[in-house]
């Protein structure tokens, strides 16, 4: 963040419809498969919850580092949305600890 | 090289362009810290919604079946059945509707993904032997409004569910889950409803003047990455709101 | 060998109240984009509010001089506490911050102007309104009455019907939108707009802890705004978010709030601290000891800022568990404050010390924030704590901090900084008259609440029976509370006389080492005509005074950079030329931020009409501002920028 990065002046190349249309693909697969879930037995496991929330980060991801083009652009973006992301889970789970929506031990 | 000191000397050439110490764009610096601020806005929605979950006294509940004169509530329709048919409250929330909106919200990342592309690609000439498609990936104009068209899409699908929901018992005030469930959703929906607004003028700039250009990609790339937020905020809120018990 | 014309500089009256050339009269200040002139009507108007604000205490303290008074009534006093309060912190030291930030920052890194000229001025109007629009209904006994914390339930409808409230709720979100577009136009300027050469570690440390505190606003902000955007629903639209009937947590409001609560202490705090470390190295002669243990505690404070909320709610009983993790982060947070103390005192150590007002004050917030500092170590521990909560020796332990800390920094920043504001320095006698009325006075008022919380007397109580010891505490809290009034009106006589008869000041007007001396004071429109690369921390000392800078690192930013920013060698620049000349392109005027600003206000404060039983004319109100605000916004987006 502190150097006077010249390059960055360069143009930054963004992938093209060919790697997108595979993200594009991949998130209705994982969409589809999470509503699969919903309806089959597996639904009752205690490992339900965790799979589905495994399942969406992926998702948040792919989208985070190729459609908003993170992996691609300069970092500090990258470092500007992991404070806001990473401050914001962290509170969240403080205050469902707090409130004892989630306990440690289930 | 006293006239090099002189920064009128410099004036004139092509369009100013301003000394910046990252060599970023200043927009896209702010839309950034701006996506980062609002990660702490739904998370303080979200985490409300999550402690209210399962304290609310009165139905309609999200997952459970309730009667409405008895404090009867289960995962079963069997355990409401000695409740009178006209009491018995559903679980109020549709997936299968949701997971329509849900497929419409994600395609219409895609779409803008590819508008962003279009403008960047422009001057491009395409090439020989180009198909329909190819011209297709070209149109920033299309792309734009098929952002917005779904985006508009997704607007309409919780228009019915809010309204399905009412049908059905269940207002902001109604209990907390009620006012919990329409502030979070309502708070996304207003953000996408921006989100089409500006989507929309920048359909109708690009109808009068053609977007083009370094200026013009920003003006885009601004916009989408808002688009692509309020897209993952969505993929947060279907798994936790929607499909996690 | 010039080619071109060299500019001529414009012939100047020495000490003028604002920089020569530039346009006057109220419509360019109503049309201003230029960053000084913004920060110029945040020290205006911010300090006006600190009159009120100052003038809400005094009541308080003549209600509280004696026992059983009944010199207001207790709903005015409630009324006055809240306002008291919220005045303080959001329209009086988070604007006079933003004074500084506005005014301070471009310069300090060498830039022209912020990174969004327009977006700044529509903070300012936002600020201006949202202030107004909380600070009218005291004159007709409806201001806002539930504490500045507006703890919920107490504010929902059931227990705070009448408008109070919804003036407090409303005024805050105008008063958040404010804050936070302000946040993000600084972050990009610090980020982007610094001259070559100026990295991240050579900035001055005032724009360093102004960084820090932007980030603690984007970040802490988002959480009052949704817990009040609740408070909106409940008092509004029905919801239940704070019904206890229906199953609400009592508690929802308390985390929500402090989760945004501690890190606004931070908020106040992190610029003064700032404006010490500008003015203790400049009248010690030194460089600031240890700048990099400076800037990683500051960043440090803010990180630890957001995992320490829930220390102002031990009395709640949230369980051992979890008073455990936030005393031991308390307590942590301690260290990082500490080691900024001792870097002060290092600083000053050895230096050859010119005790000017200004340096007073900042001494002073050194010795006064320790002290608060310290009771407040103390009720890091939730034992302690129990004692001391809802008592006087909150109160003391925060004025400390706030009042020992914050204004008492702002005020010496304001000393340091007029000459370059206007021109011209303001009186050391009065200042003195000033410092020091304020300084006993402060410790007089303060210092005794200790005693009087430790003895039980609680907090917002509106009077006092006879016989509890609290008599003589009580006493000299508001004999104290004279003091600081007196010192007030030294310093507003002072502030205002100066402007006019103040002795005119040089470019560099105190030996400092900064950017901001190297210019004109007051500042022309473009603030640099040529923009200089810089190669250390003090580049103005690296030409003027070598040797305090010669064990300081120095590197020369790579010609290139140089050649892309038309950057000249450091220097001084004396003359005030206009941006024609200079072929230096300017923001133009725009008087449309204004327009959204006052729409996007009325807007929002339509809503009162709701409970005025007029819901048209809330909605013709809310619907009519709301058009009228997108369409300023579609003009100002639209029209160019320069």
């Amino acid at each position: 963040m502190s150097d006077h990065n010249a390059a960055a002046h360069d143009h930054v190349e963004h992938p093209t419809w060919k790697q997108y249309k595979w993200v594009g693909f991949w998130l209705l697969v994982i969409t589809a498969i999470e509503v699969w879930v919903y309806y089959t037995p597996f639904k009752e496991s205690k490992l339900f919850a965790p799979t589905l929330l495994l399942m969406s980060a992926v998702k948040f991801g792919v989208v985070v580092f190729y459609y908003m083009h993170l992996k691609y652009d300069h970092p500090l973006f990258k470092r500007l949305f992991a404070m806001g992301l990473g401050i914001a889970i962290c509170t969240m789970f403080a205050l469902l600890f707090l409130f004892g929506a989630l306990k440690i031990g289930g | 090289m006293a006239t090099a000191d002189t920064p009128a000397g410099h004036e004139g050439h092509h369009e100013h362009v301003h000394y910046t110490s990252t060599g970023l764009e200043n927009r896209k610096i702010a839309i950034w810290a701006l996506i980062g601020s609002e990660c702490m806005l739904f998370a303080s929605l979200i985490s409300t919604y999550l402690i209210y979950k399962g304290r609310s006294k009165v139905g309609p509940f999200p997952h459970e079946w309730s009667c409405k004169t008895s404090n009867v509530v289960g995962k079963t329709a069997e355990l409401v059945a000695g409740c009178a048919p006209a009491d018995v409250l559903k679980p109020i929330l549709d997936i299968p509707v949701t997971s329509q909106s849900t497929f419409v919200l994600l395609m219409s990342s895609l779409a803008m993904v590819l508008a962003l592309a279009a403008v960047e690609n422009k001057g491009h000439p395409l090439p020989a032997g180009a198909g329909w498609w190819d011209r297709c990936l070209a149109s920033s104009k299309f792309w734009l409004m098929a952002t917005a068209v779904m985006g508009a899409t997704f607007i309409g699908y919780q228009s019915y569910e809010f309204t399905s929901f009412v049908h059905e018992g269940l207002t902001i005030k109604t209990n907390l889950f009620g006012s919990s469930f329409f502030t979070l959703t309502g708070f996304h929906g207003a953000h996408v409803s921006v989100g089409v607004l500006w989507l929309l003028t920048l359909f109708a700039i690009d109808v009068k003047r053609g977007l083009k250009g370094k200026n013009d990609v920003l003006l885009v790339d601004i916009c989408a990455l808002y688009w692509h937020f309020v897209d993952v905020v969505w993929i947060a809120i279907f798994t936790l709101i929607y499909l996690i018990q | 060998m010039a080619t071109t014309a060299a500019p001529a500089p414009i012939n100047t009256p020495a000490g003028t109240s604002y920089a020569p050339g530039e346009a006057t009269g109220i419509w360019s200040w109503l049309t201003t984009v230029d960053h000084k002139r913004i920060g110029t009507l945040y020290l205006w108007t911010a300090l006006t509010f600190f009159i009120v604000a100052g003038i809400e205490a005094f009541i308080i303290r003549l209600q509280l001089m004696k026992p059983n008074n009944q010199l207001v009534s207790a709903e005015m006093y409630n009324q006055l506490f809240t306002m008291h309060g919220t005045t303080m912190v959001f329209l009086v030291i988070m604007p006079l911050s933003a004074a500084f930030f506005n005014y301070l920052i471009p310069l300090q890194i060498g830039a022209r102007d912020v990174a969004f000229p327009r977006l700044n001025a529509f903070s300012y109007w936002v600020y201006l309104f949202g202030g107004i629009f909380m600070t009218v209904p005291i004159f007709f006994n409806v201001a806002p009455n539930g504490g500045w914390f507006g703890y919920a339930p107490l504010t929902t409808m059931q227990f705070s019907g009448g408008l109070n409230i919804d003036f407090w709720v409303i005024g805050l979100q105008i008063l958040g939108v404010s804050s936070l577009a302000a946040a993000f136009n600084f972050i990009t300027t610090i980020i982007n707009m610094r001259a070559p050469g100026m990295s991240l570690m050579r900035m001055p440390i005032f724009t360093w802890m102004s960084f820090v505190v932007q980030f603690l606003l984007i970040l802490a902000f988002p959480a009052i705004t949704i817990a009040l955007f609740f408070l909106q629903f409940d008092r509004f639209f029905g919801t239940q978010f704070y019904e206890i009937a229906a199953g609400a947590d009592p508690l929802l409001w308390q985390h929500l709030f402090w989760v945004f609560g501690h890190p606004e202490v931070y908020i106040l705090i992190l610029p003064a601290f700032g404006l010490a470390s500008e003015i203790l190295p400049t009248f010690s002669k030194k460089p600031l000891f240890g700048y990099n243990v400076m800037v990683y505690s500051g960043i440090m404070i803010g990180f630890l800022g957001f995992g320490v909320w829930a220390h102002h709610m031990f009395a709640v009983g949230m369980g051992a568990t979890a008073d455990t993790i936030f005393a031991m982060a308390t307590l942590l947070i301690g260290i990082p404050t500490g080691v900024k103390i001792f870097n002060w005192v290092a600083t000053m150590w050895g230096g050859n010390i010119r005790f000017t007002v200004a340096m007073k004050f900042a001494i002073s917030l050194v010795a006064l924030f320790t002290i608060g500092g310290i009771s407040g170590v103390m009720h890091s521990s939730p034992p302690t704590d129990l004692q001391q909560t809802d008592t006087y020796f909150i109160v003391a332990h925060f004025h400390y901090v706030l009042f020992g800390g914050s204004i008492m920094g702002i005020m010496g920043g304001i000393y340091f900084y007029y000459p370059k504001i206007f021109g011209r320095y303001m009186s050391e006698k009065l200042g003195n008259w000033h410092f020091w009325s304020f300084f006993v006075g402060m410790n007089m008022t303060f210092f005794p609440m200790h005693y009087a919380g430790m003895l039980g007397m609680p907090r917002r109580i509106y009077t006092y029976d006879i016989g509890q010891g609290w008599e003589q505490f009580n006493l000299w809290s508001t004999v104290g509370a004279l003091l600081q009034g007196v010192g007030l009106i030294c310093f507003v006589y002072n502030f205002v006389k100066s402007r006019k008869r103040g002795e005119v000041a040089p470019n560099d007007a105190w030996g400092a080492g900064t950017l901001e001396w190297s210019i004109p004071s007051p500042p022309p429109d473009y603030n640099f005509a040529k923009i200089p690369y810089v190669t250390s921390r003090y580049p103005l000392w690296d030409i003027k005074q070598p040797e305090m800078t010669a064990e300081l690192t120095h590197t020369a930013p790579d010609a290139g950079v140089i050649a892309d920013a038309h950057a000249v060698p450091m220097h001084e620049e004396t003359q005030y030329y206009t941006a024609k000349s200079l072929g230096i392109p300017m923001p133009f005027p725009t008087i449309k931020p204004f327009f959204a600003a006052l729409f996007m206000v009325l807007m929002m404060a339509g809503l009162v009409f709701i409970h005025l039983d007029l819901f048209w004319v809330a909605i013709f109100v809310m619907i009519g501002s709301g058009a009228a605000f997108v369409g300023s916004l579609y003009g100002w987006l639209t029209s160019p920028l320069e």
